[in-house]
């Protein structure tokens, strides 16, 4: 499955493309949400995007919308991954369509377990 | 490394004692770094001093078999216990009647073990009370689960954002869990050696990723208790990485999916 990484700071892009190539997907990535529906509108096989929130031109929020707009996206699974952490915001997030919100810091663990708990990637067990 | 042979054997010996825990040599590594901070609080110039003052001092030796506990945990750690405890085990103990549950988190940890089970009933099955005993050895893994207070790093382990939303309120930099869901968890200090907690017989155990500590004459034990302690047609969830089978056979295993559930055996 392909993944849309959508962060502003290329840093970032690397650190979360690095945990998703490492589970499995191939990774495709955007500098904000105008250019993460560009990618979208290229590829017609991306599953997954993993968005932040503050962006320059269009925000992940606005990205999150844009998409909840388009029928032939509705199977794309949608998660916020940004220092946002407010409730009202993850609240507003969610109604607005995303499914899952990860607040950063976070280490690949918490990526990998939203991906299951999304059934994105198999359940590993821990021990 | 400053540990002596002598300090290690010491350290082993007390864990072992008191919570089962086994830590062979070659542990050395694990006992200096979690007796460290201990020791600089206690103003010991190393370890080794350190636990040669807790020697002869008994109010001590609970801090370092704490320290020594490892308390690893998160939010439906595995998942598939959870969709199993939610799609087979409840619906069925809710088929023959049961409008009231009793579960056991034994080696609860900070209790997002205790609280997730809570979540799942509270969201799927409204109609069902729920008292969960949520028990460990640390009582500072208990002191956090009652408070229901975690940090963001713990909340983004494992808890999805739809239920953070529904059962969270954000206090400054941590998340406190509500306290409709807090009311259904009862933390005990409980030693596994030890006869099981009030609040029984439960329906439903989970016991998970704790046995892999022991040796077997202690799984054993322990698996006997819990079973003395469960109803006889309750459930017993394990760990990933741990079974009944050839520590105890009073067990029936349960596949469900790619998952396992256990029963006591009838008349065992
Ligand atoms: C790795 S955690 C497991 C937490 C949770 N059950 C889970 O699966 O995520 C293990 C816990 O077992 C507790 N523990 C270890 N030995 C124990 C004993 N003899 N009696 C009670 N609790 C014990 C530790 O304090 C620790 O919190």
């Amino acid at each position: 499955m392909k993944a849309l990484v959508i962060d502003d700071s290329r840093v970032m892009r690397k650190i979360v493309g690095g945990i998703l190539v490492d589970a499995g997907f191939e990774v495709v990535e955007a500098e904000n949400g105008q250019d993460a529906l560009d990618r979208m509108a290229e590829h017609d096989d991306i599953g997954l995007c993993c968005i932040d929130w503050n962006m320059p031109i269009m925000t992940g929020f606005e990205f999150v919308v844009e998409v909840r707009k388009h029928a032939e996206w509705r199977d794309v699974t949608l998660m916020m991954v940004t220092t946002e952490g407010e409730q009202d915001q993850i609240v507003r997030a969610l109604a607005a369509g995303a499914h899952e919100y990860v607040i950063k810091p976070f280490t690949p663990e918490v990526i990998l377990d939203k991906l299951q708990f999304l059934g994105l990637v198999e359940i590993e067990e821990t021990v | 490394m400053t540990l002596t042979a002598d300090t290690f054997d010491f350290v082993a010996t007390l864990v072992r004692q008191k919570s089962a825990i086994q830590l062979e040599r070659g542990k050395e590594y694990l006992v200096e770094s979690r007796l460290a901070p201990l020791a600089r609080s206690a103003g010991a110039v190393d370890v080794d001093a350190f636990v040669r003052g807790v020697r002869g001092d008994i109010t001590k030796h609970d801090l370092v078999v704490e320290a020594l506990t490892t308390n690893e945990t998160s939010w439906f750690r595995d998942i598939n216990p959870f969709t199993v405890l939610r799609t087979t085990v409840v619906p069925d103990m809710v088929g023959k009647g049961r409008r009231e549950l009793k579960i056991w988190s034994a080696a609860c940890s900070s209790g997002q073990e205790a609280y997730s089970i809570a979540m799942i009933i509270a969201d799927n099955f409204p109609g069902i009370r729920t008292q969960i005993t949520a028990t460990d050895l640390a009582e500072n893994m208990l002191a956090k689960g009652r408070s229901g207070e975690y940090s963001q790093l713990e909340i983004n382990r494992g808890l999805p954002a739809p239920m953070l939303v529904k059962h969270f309120e954000r206090t400054g930099p941590t998340f406190r869990i509500n306290q409709q869901i807090r009311n259904s968890v009862t933390f005990r200090k409980n030693n596994l050696l030890d006869q099981p907690p009030m609040g029984g017989p439960f329906d439903i155990v989970f016991l998970r990723n704790v046995l892999i500590y022991f040796d077997v004459a202690t799984k054993r034990d322990v698996l006997k208790r819990v079973r003395g302690a469960m109803a006889p047609d309750g459930y017993l969830f394990l760990g990933a990485a741990e079974t009944t089978i050839g520590v105890d056979e009073a067990w029936e295993r349960i596949q469900v999916g790619n998952s396992s559930v256990y029963k006591p055996r009838e008349g065992k």
